[in-house]
């Protein structure tokens, strides 16, 4: 019997071999798959089981920890003023992922992220449990709160930014949401996150990066930043050859009115008047003649058409290929060409500093949990679509519009000021709401620290007060107080 | 060593290992007591209450375990009681570990575990030691052959009649006052029993008078008929009960046993094509083994309500614990969730906290175990010896390919225990008793013949050994 039973054990032996083969199989070759599977729930067991890194603004923390009773996930986000930060934090949310800041930087916040290990490994042995990093951000406190309450109930976003950096001072979005009502798990968590998706302006939208406007006459320091660098206009001066009114080319007499042109200013209208009036007659004009391809190179030196890694991804705003008439009525902001709010802050910021356009950032440093710096970001140049002459005579255009209007810039003391409004219509036949644009600058001795984008696109009033000096322009004239208040008093 | 010589008789007699065997258990209660240690100071950062009474209880039974084996068995094998306490011992640490888990250690889930699962093996190591100084000789069971067959044709039946069904499968008999036991753990013993019994009686007319049929030699049906029909009979109990786990057991052994019985290889053959058929026609027709096949084929496959498997999640324990695991105490394999993490699937929890080196020990542990039973097997003296041993290391083989294999996704999953590791009354018991039966074998098998009579020729025909 001796044979057979010499058989039986090689053929123990044979299942023992499979076995472990098999074990290797799943815990060697397949280990990291099933380790990072998206239903091995230990996944976020491990990212919740220890308190995230934050995010800081003006050196204080806008976000936070908390532990809780959820046996799983013991450490859920808090906010500090949620709704106001929103648009920059984004939520980190156990059950619906990370967006914004809290989405990019999530390995740095997490404490996962490889820059990191050097730290872990030294937490590791001094028992410590895994700590996150922080972001620390470009962003101002104050010009923050500026914009959010000035939006109020309002719709809108503001997108502020140092011209001389390119840093974001502050990114509002309106209506708003706290991101902590969805950092857990449980039914509130998800009854917030369903109310959310079923509100009529979903709060979670970010208006000051992600959405596109129609920019409006906001858009006319564009063509006339074009019109002056393809040497259309000599200077801002110099009178223009506009009719009043203006008939778009290659159309069956179809007229561009001016709005507000009681005096008739806008015929053969300087480029400063045109900027103080709005003459459309005379953009649409410019526009034309600079040509469809031109406008393009000029849209695109500003920032159009690509999207923007602040580090969050902007939408793309665009200014596309189109037909004579279309690009004639887009060098007033009407047709098909598209602004982000943080876009038309950029064409603002521009012009401030002299014609350089600084890559807008938010980020200003990724630091381990024990505060070594692992990331820094330098202010870099994007482009120089404008000559430091064409940008002062703009400058200069774009004062005298802030000069002679009805803005109150008083409260901003011994600053020159500069900006353009515009009322941007939508909606089929323009039925609905304009929205309200302003956008602007303050301007020191040393320079410009700030330049401000505000769009209202409904602020609950009648149609006829829908003004850019009305609406948004006091938004933009309170965040670039407190940016200004701020640099004074450091 | 000397133990490599594979002679049946041996007159010089072996040393009888027993202070390898002493100092063997010293590591076997010592690595679990460590082991508690390392649980508890994961957990809460403190020595666990319960260490010292699991360690004193651990190391008790094997010390006495240790005592009866050198008065009662002196020459048995001395590497299987060490593996049984290690592995019993590791089996209750994982339980008790298991038990910190308060979503897996509900009431209704049975509440802890690991004391209950002390005293069982307390039960077991009883018996165990019963076997030993009651059963003087392994050959003795060879007089109850038939008995046997009743009495495990009446435990596998029992279910039937007085059992509850529990998760698909009608396996438990529910005894007052002392809890559910399922009956088909001693059954396999019993059914060995039996099976090398009636083998041994009718091994040389089942291979030899035996009619040839295309090519086949087949036996003569009074020779075949008895043991076919038993075994069928069990079969037919453990598919009605769908024990698929036990039935395949009772397949592989029956067939294992019937190849070293008669040394024909067309049983092998004939084995695999009837276990080929009967498995391809219990998983197409019964919607429980359907499951089964299906989760095997597709592990990661999100389930009912969109809800991840047990399957899945047995993977992911696996696969998380990667080469040298969590640690003890500080994986997740409670997210496997339910009654099976403390029984059928403790081997994911050995895979998540010790990692595939854990894992792997444990897999070596068991083969060895089964190693050391072969050998018992190809020493033992007599056949009914070798039959019973060899039928009974081959239930522990098979035991631990399906059992592991199955969780770890090898084979398709069939509900059964890991001897001495997993949660289990029965289980712990039955092994027990069979680790006793194969130390009773080998002991018999090691122990020096009995001094020849003297002779007066002696003188002349003395082999001198050097």
């Amino acid at each position: 019997m001796n044979k057979p039973m010499r058989r039986v054990s090689v053929f123990c032996g044979l299942l023992i071999l499979a076995l472990l083969v098999r074990v290797n199989w799943v815990q060697f070759v397949q280990a990291d798959e099933l380790q990072n599977h998206a239903d091995n729930r230990r996944v976020t067991i491990e990212r919740y089981s220890h308190p995230r890194g934050d995010i800081i603004v003006d050196g204080e923390p806008i976000t936070g920890s908390r532990e809780t009773d959820n046996p799983d996930f013991r450490y859920e986000r808090t906010f500090t003023d949620g709704e106001m930060w929103a648009p920059v934090t984004g939520y980190s949310s156990q059950g619906f992922g990370a967006s914004m800041l809290e989405g990019v930087h999530d390995s740095i916040l997490t404490g996962d992220d490889d820059r990191l290990f050097f730290n872990n490994t030294v937490d590791m042995f001094t028992g410590e449990d895994q700590r996150g990093g922080n972001v620390i951000t470009t962003l101002n406190a104050d010009a923050q709160r500026a914009a959010f309450e000035g939006l109020g109930d309002a719709k809108g976003a503001v997108a502020a930014v140092n011209p001389e950096t390119g840093e974001v001072l502050a990114l509002a979005s309106t209506p708003s949401y706290d991101p902590g009502t969805i950092s857990g798990t449980g039914n509130e968590a998800g009854e917030a996150w369903l109310a959310y998706e079923n509100a009529e302006d979903d709060p979670r939208v970010n208006r000051a990066l992600r959405e596109t406007y129609p920019p409006g006459s906001t858009f006319k320091v564009l063509t006339a930043a074009a019109a002056l660098e393809h040497g259309l206009v000599e200077d801002v001066d110099t009178e223009t050859e506009t009719p009043s009114p203006y008939y778009l080319p290659e159309t069956d007499q179809v007229e561009l009115p001016n709005d507000a042109d009681p005096g008739n200013f806008c015929e053969d209208a300087t480029v400063r008047t045109a900027i103080r009036y709005s003459c459309n007659s005379v953009f649409a004009k410019l526009s034309d003649e600079v040509g469809n391809e031109q406008m393009i190179e000029m849209a695109e030196e500003f920032g159009f058409n690509e999207e923007h890694f602040v580090p969050i991804r902007t939408a793309m705003s665009s200014y596309p290929e189109d037909n004579r008439p279309q690009n004639a009525q887009a060098g007033i902001g009407q047709a098909s060409n598209r602004a982000t709010p943080l876009q038309m802050a950029m064409v603002a910021s521009a012009i401030a500093n002299d014609g350089t356009l600084m890559r807008p950032y938010m980020v200003d440093q990724l630091v381990a949990p024990n505060l070594n710096v692992i990331e820094q970001h330098d202010p870099e140049e994007m482009s120089q679509p404008v000559s430091p002459e064409n940008a002062q005579m703009l400058q200069s255009a774009m004062e005298t519009m802030v000069e002679e209007s009805v803005i109150d810039v008083s409260g901003l003391g011994d600053v020159r000021v500069g900006g353009k409004t515009g009322t941007a219509q939508h909606g089929e036949n323009n039925e609905e709401t304009p929205y309200a644009w302003f956008i602007s600058y303050a301007m020191t001795d040393e320079g410009s620290p700030v330049a401000v984008a505000v769009v209202v696109e409904d602020a609950n009033v009648a149609r006829e007060d829908v003004s850019g000096s009305g609406l948004a322009a006091p938004i933009a004239v309170d965040v670039m107080e407190a940016v200004l208040n701020g640099e004074n008093a450091g | 060593m000397s133990s490599t010589s594979n002679t049946t008789v041996s007159t010089g007699g072996l040393p009888s290992r027993r202070n390898t065997e002493l100092a063997m258990l010293v590591f076997a209660v010592l690595i679990p007591v460590f082991a508690y240690a390392n649980v508890g100071l994961a957990k809460d950062g403190s020595l666990p209450a319960g260490m010292l009474g699991y360690g004193l209880g651990l190391g008790l039974m094997a010390g006495v375990a240790h005592l009866v084996v050198r008065r009662w068995a002196p020459y048995a094998d001395p590497l299987m009681l060490p593996i049984a306490t290690l592995l019993n011992g590791m089996g209750l640490v994982l339980i008790w570990r298991l038990d910190q888990e308060p979503q897996i250690t509900t009431p209704s889930l049975g509440g802890p575990m690991a004391a209950d699962q002390l005293i069982w093996s307390t039960v077991g190591v009883a018996l165990f030691l019963g076997v030993l100084i009651f059963l003087k000789d392994h050959r003795i069971l060879q007089r109850y052959t038939y008995i046997s067959m009743v009495v495990a044709l009446v435990l596998l039946a029992s279910p039937i009649f007085i059992g509850e069904e529990i998760n698909g499968a009608r396996i438990w008999v529910q005894i007052p006052g002392v809890g559910s036991l399922q009956p088909a753990e001693f059954a396999k013993i019993i059914i060995a029993v039996f099976f090398a019994g009636y083998l041994m009686v009718k091994r040389d007319a089942l291979a030899l008078a035996s009619r040839r049929v295309m090519g086949v030699y087949l036996p003569r049906g009074r020779d075949m008929g008895p043991i076919l029909v038993i075994w069928a009979i069990s079969l037919m109990i453990l598919i009605f009960e769908t024990d698929l786990g036990t039935s395949l057991l009772f397949f592989g052994i029956f067939v294992v046993m019937l190849y070293v019985a008669t040394e024909r290889t067309s049983w092998i053959i004939f084995g695999l094509l009837l276990s080929a058929s009967g498995a391809v026609l219990v998983a197409s027709t019964n919607a429980h083994v359907g499951d089964r096949v299906h989760n095997w084929l597709n592990p990661l496959e999100r389930g009912a309500n969109d809800g991840v498997t047990e399957t899945a999640n047995v993977m992911f324990s696996f696969g998380s614990g990667g080469l040298f695991g969590s640690g003890l105490g500080q994986g997740y394999s409670r997210l496997i969730g339910g009654i099976g993490a403390k029984s059928d699937y403790i081997l994911a929890t050995v895979g998540e906290e010790l990692g595939l080196a854990g894992t792997m020990a444990i897999i070596l542990l068991y083969a060895l175990l089964i190693q050391r039973g072969m050998r018992t097997a190809l020493a033992a003296r007599d056949p009914f010896g070798k039959l019973l041993a060899v039928g009974l290391a081959g239930i522990f083989a098979i035991q631990i390919f399906v059992v592991a294999g199955g969780v770890t996704g090898l084979i398709p999953l069939t509900g059964m225990t890991m001897p001495f590791l997993a949660q289990g009354g029965s289980s712990v018991i039955a092994n027990w008793a069979l680790i006793a039966l194969l130390l009773r074998i080998s002991d018999t098998a090691r122990r020096p013949a009995p001094a020849p009579a003297p002779n007066p020729d002696a003188e002349q025909t003395q082999v001198v050994r050097a």
